[in-house]
This record gives C-alpha cells, sequence and structure tokens, in this order.
C-alpha cells in the first residue's frame, strides 16, 4: 500500500471513530443527567413531599403539595385552550389549505415555535396581569397555551396530511360531504398521531419555567385561578437559587417528580401509541 | 358513459345542503387559523407598545450604553446583548461539531435499529426541562468548573485575556457549556434528517469512485447536505439565544461587559427573569420590553433563515431520490 493510502485509510478510522464518540458522549449525557437525578432526589423524596405545603428555610421537612397541584391546574387549563385551538386550525392547513394564506399560517407557527419562552411570558403578562392588576394562575396557563397552540397546529396538520388520498376518495364517492369525510375518516385515521404529538406538546409545557416567573409567580399557599400559584418548575428554580442546604434538597426531589413526569408522558407517547395511521376496523 | 354523466347532473343540485356544512366547517377552522395568526400580530403590538416609553426616554443609545440603574432609570442593553451573543457562540463552537458528528454516525455508520434507537434517546435529551438543565449545572457542573476546568484553563491558555481573573464556576463559560448540552439534540436530530434525505446513490458513486467511507460522507454526502446541516446550527443558534432557565441559574448576573470568559455575566433572557416581576416605575419594565423585542427580532431573523434553509434541503432531497 501507498503511504497515501494509508493515510487515507488512517483519517478514515480516526473520523468514523470519531464521529462514534460524539454520539456515545451526547447519549451517555442522558443516563448522567438521570442518574444525579436518581441519586439526590431519591433521598430527599419522602411521602411529606406528596402531602405537605412548603416550610419556610430553617425548618426541616415540608413539601411541595400545593406546587405539584398549580402544576396540574396551570397545565390542565393551559391544555383546555391550547388543544382544540391547534387542533382545529391544524384541521384547516391540512384540508381547506388555499395555497398562500395556508403557507403564511404554517411558516408563522413554525416562527411561534421558535420565540424564546420568556418573551412569550411578556405577552402574556400584558394581556392578563395588567388587566387584572394580580399575577395568577390564569395568566400562566394562557402564557402556556401561546406556546402549546403551534405545536399542535403543526403536528396535526402533518399527521392528517400523512392519511392516504384513497381513505379521503372512498369517502367521497359514497357521498359524505368534505367535512363529514374529515370528520369521521380523515381525523380518526390521524387520530393516533394527532394524541402523541398533543401528549409531547402538553409535556413541553409542564417543564416550562420561563413564562411562568411573572404570570403565575410562585405562592408557599394554595394558589388558584385568579391568585398567585406555584408550579414544579418555577419552585426548583427558586428553591435550587435560595441559600438553603434543606431547600436545595428539595429542589433535587421536585426535580425527580417533574422529570418523571415528563420522560413518562414523552415515552409513553412515542413507544406505546405508534405514531401513523391508525385503520379503523370492525 | 351516457349513464355517469346523468348521475352526475342528477347529484348536483343535491349537493346544495352538504356544500353549506363544508363552508361552515372551512369558515370555521380557518377562524383559529387566523387566530394563530393573530397571537403572532398581538405580540409584535404588545412588545412594541410596552416598550414605547423606554424607546422615547432612552432612544437608539439604548443598544450601545452599558449602564443598567433601575433607581437613576438609566438602562443599556450592551452587557446583556454581548452575554446572550457570546454564551450562545460558545455554545454553538462545541455543540455544532459535536452534533454533526453524531449526525453523521447516526445516518452513515450505525445500523437502522441502533440508529433509531439512540435517536430516541437523543430526542428525550431534547425533551428534559430547562430548569433541570440548570439545577444540575448549579450543583454540579459550577463547583466542578470552578475547582477544576478553570484554573486548568488559566493554567494553560492563561496568556490569552479570554482566561484571565479568578475562576468563579459561574460566568460565560458554564452558561455557553450548558447551552451547549442543551443545543446538541436539535442540531443532531434536524442534521440526521438532512443526511438521510441524501440519495444513496450519491454514496455509491463516491465509493465505486474509490473514496474511504469517510472520504464519500466528508465530501458528497455533508455537502450535499449542507443548507440543512447550516440549518440546523441555525435553529440550535436561536434556541440558546432565548433560553432562560438554566443560564439564569449560572451566569452569575453581572450586568457588566467582561473580557474574560471565567467572569459572571447576564443575558437578555436571565435580566428579563430575574427583573420583571418586581420592576416598578414605567421605564424600567419598559426597558425590559424593550430587551424582550431584541431578543425577539434576533431569534425571529435567525429562525426564519433556519427554516428556509432546512425547506431547501429536505424538498431537494426528496425530489431527487
Amino acid at each position: 500500500m501507498s503511504t497515501r493510502l494509508v493515510w487515507r485509510k488512517l483519517v478514515n478510522g480516526a473520523m468514523l471513530t470519531l464521529t462514534g464518540v460524539c454520539t456515545v458522549v451526547t447519549v451517555s449525557a442522558l443516563f448522567l443527567i438521570l442518574g444525579l437525578l436518581i441519586y439526590h432526589g431519591g433521598r430527599s423524596l419522602s411521602w411529606a413531599f406528596f402531602t405537605r405545603l412548603p416550610l419556610p428555610p430553617g425548618e426541616e421537612g415540608g413539601g411541595m403539595a400545593n406546587a405539584i397541584l398549580g402544576s396540574l391546574q396551570i397545565v390542565g387549563v393551559a391544555a383546555m385552550i391550547g388543544l382544540p385551538v391547534g387542533f382545529i386550525a391544524g384541521v384547516y392547513l391540512s384540508e381547506f389549505e388555499d395555497k398562500h394564506f395556508a403557507g403564511l399560517v404554517r411558516y408563522v407557527a413554525d416562527l411561534l415555535n421558535g420565540v424564546p419562552s420568556i418573551v412569550v411570558g411578556i405577552l402574556a403578562w400584558t394581556l392578563v396581569v395588567l388587566p387584572m392588576r394580580q399575577f395568577s394562575g390564569l395568566a400562566g396557563s394562557i402564557a402556556l397555551s401561546f406556546m402549546l397552540v403551534p405545536t399542535v397546529t403543526r403536528q396535526t396538520e402533518q399527521f392528517l396530511r400523512e392519511v392516504p388520498v384513497s381513505f379521503r376518495e372512498a369517502a367521497l364517492a359514497l357521498g359524505a360531504s368534505k367535512w363529514k369525510m374529515i370528520a369521521t375518516v380523515v381525523v380518526p385515521a390521524g387520530s393516533k398521531g394527532i394524541l402523541t404529538g398533543m401528549i409531547l406538546g402538553v409535556a413541553r409545557i409542564a417543564g416550562e419555567s420561563a413564562p411562568l416567573l411573572f404570570t403565575a409567580l410562585s405562592n408557599q399557599f394554595w394558589g388558584g385561578l385568579t391568585q398567585p400559584t406555584a408550579s414544579l418548575p418555577v419552585m426548583i428554580y427558586n428553591h435550587a437559587t435560595a441559600p438553603y442546604d434543606d431547600w436545595h434538597r428539595q429542589a433535587w426531589a421536585a426535580g425527580l417528580v417533574l422529570i418523571a413526569m415528563v420522560l413518562v408522558a414523552n415515552i409513553l407517547a412515542r413507544l406505546v401509541l405508534a405514531k401513523g395511521i391508525s385503520v379503523p376496523r370492525g | 358513459m351516457a349513464t355517469t354523466t346523468t348521475t352526475a347532473v342528477r347529484v348536483s343540485p343535491k349537493k346544495e345542503p352538504t356544500q353549506t356544512g363544508d363552508i361552515v366547517a372551512r369558515w370555521v377552522t380557518l377562524l383559529f387559523a387566523v387566530g394563530l395568526l393573530a397571537v403572532a400580530v398581538l405580540l409584535v403590538y404588545e412588545l412594541f407598545i410596552g416598550s414605547a416609553p423606554a424607546r422615547e426616554k432612552l432612544g437608539i443609545g439604548f443598544l450601545s450604553s452599558s449602564k443598567w440603574n433601575p433607581v437613576t432609570e438609566d438602562f443599556g442593553a450592551l452587557p446583556f446583548l454581548y452575554g446572550t451573543i457570546v454564551t450562545s457562540v460558545l455554545a454553538l463552537l462545541i455543540s455544532a461539531p459535536m452534533g454533526l458528528g453524531a449526525a453523521i454516525f447516526l445516518s452513515e455508520l450505525a445500523p437502522a435499529r441502533v440508529s433509531n434507537a439512540l435517536t430516541f434517546v437523543i430526542e428525550l435529551l431534547a425533551a428534559i426541562p430547562s430548569v433541570i438543565y440548570g439545577l444540575l449545572a448549579i450543583f454540579t457542573l459550577v463547583p466542578l468548573m470552578r475547582t477544576v476546568v478553570e484554573p486548568f484553563l488559566k493554567s494553560t491558555f492563561g496568556f490569552l485575556p479570554l482566561f484571565q481573573g479568578p475562576a468563579y464556576g459561574v460566568g460565560y463559560l458554564t452558561a455557553g457549556l450548558v447551552l451547549a448540552i442543551m443545543t446538541i439534540p436539535f442540531i443532531i436530530s434536524v442534521s440526521r434528517e438532512s443526511l438521510l434525505a441524501v440519495p444513496r446513490e450519491q454514496r455509491e458513486a463516491a465509493l465505486a469512485l474509490g473514496a474511504t467511507r469517510w472520504e464519500s460522507t466528508w465530501q458528497v454526502v455533508v455537502p450535499y447536505a449542507k443548507l440543512g446541516i447550516l440549518g440546523s446550527i441555525f435553529l440550535g443558534l436561536a434556541r440558546a439565544l432565548g433560553e432562560t432557565m438554566a443560564v439564569t441559574m449560572v451566569i452569575g448576573n453581572d450586568p457588566r461587559v467582561h473580557a474574560s470568559l471565567f467572569s459572571p455575566g447576564y443575558t437578555i433572557a436571565a435580566v428579563i427573569a430575574n427583573e420583571f416581576s418586581e420592576a416598578g416605575g414605567k421605564v424600567h419594565p419598559a426597558a425590559l420590553i424593550e430587551l424582550g423585542l431584541v431578543l425577539f427580532g434576533l431569534t425571529i431573523i435567525i429562525n426564519g433563515f433556519a427554516r428556509l434553509m432546512i425547506l431547501a434541503t429536505t424538498s431537494r432531497g426528496s425530489r431527487r431520490s
């Protein structure tokens, strides 16, 4: 072999190995993160974490029951607003598209997806907190729903487009009107994929804290729609940046609970609900 | 033939009532799509109106001033712009090569099943909330940077102004590192898609000419997917610019410009997160909203470019294959 060939083979081997190293490093980051959370969070997690209110610094114990409930409330209301709106807009994009206008909506949805979450928080602040003159759980929900709508719109559109033309033609050939075809054939066929997209979207906003900082704020007690409301992500931020060891332990426990919720939702959505077309049987 | 035409003629008057249903459905869905546009318009409008007091008082000098004093209502964006750009560029210097490397491995080398499994893991990495990255960074990365990494860099590259000064642990370098970890999954998944969209014949042709696996990848496949890969990097950049929680927790919150990467700094998103809920008066919140407007503009421009690039490659690949 000429030295040139030896050199080329050497470069080949070295670079290909390097790409493998890049992958291994990246993938091991996930396991490192999970390992650290389980190690630190597991030691701090207790039954009281789920049932009791946070205590002032200096007092041992306490929990984050209010933040868990608050997160459920804020995310639940956001989902009730964001999922239907996003879904219907997605149906428009996939089924009724007028070339240019649909293209515009699609591009704007993608851009909205890329808007930093903290900026979305400012919008919710000017629209809800300012007129109500109060931080509230509702303001947090509205901020999160602004983030949910573009994601769900694009996911819905994508999965409805995957429904084969033959399904649509069959429905139309049987005399169904267009909206009946959409409601009884196209949407049910794409439902698995759409549901996957919805679960992923909700899991994403459940972990958001930036838009909640000055909309839902936080609360050491129970919140509500019209009151400042605690949420797990904001609680983690407040407790991790405070100078108290006991609060740090609470933050680790909250981190473990949050990541468990987010990852379980992700894995369920991606594995159990196989993506794609579900052909109705029977 | 004649029968079909007659049925068609007979059916057409019956179409009237069903068509109203279609029209209603069309307008209802259109309304929601317009709602989506309205949110975008509202966002720009509210940012513009909300920042008016600051724009009137501070003018264009806002962007170049490095004062930040809520008491005298003297505000400047420079330290935050600087911190945002320095941390994001640092992040990409690490995450772009790493992400591209991993994407090459996943699309070119790994068997399909391994590639899919690893991509699944990487997608999970992208789903981890930002505050969790911050939590881990505060308690594990910051002490590590302070005691090991920064002293090492200082003793090795200390002659550069970038690596001088005391090692605090929190600062530009740590924030950049956290952002790098957070942007890698986005770069990998979009780059991998672009690389997979390269037609098989391109690889086969290069290999048939005697190229090694790496030469075919680097000189043929990667250039073919160039725009998509660039798009993925821009997408990562937009993510890094707007990232809030993890950065806020490790940047150090110091509203001044520092040459050293070890120093604490500040980013646009971090200062909004820290000060917005407690900003009093008229000008302070408006200045923060103006910072938000600047951040919005930056990310929109970069995202817009990224989307166009990705669109260009993926449509090209599928057309030719």
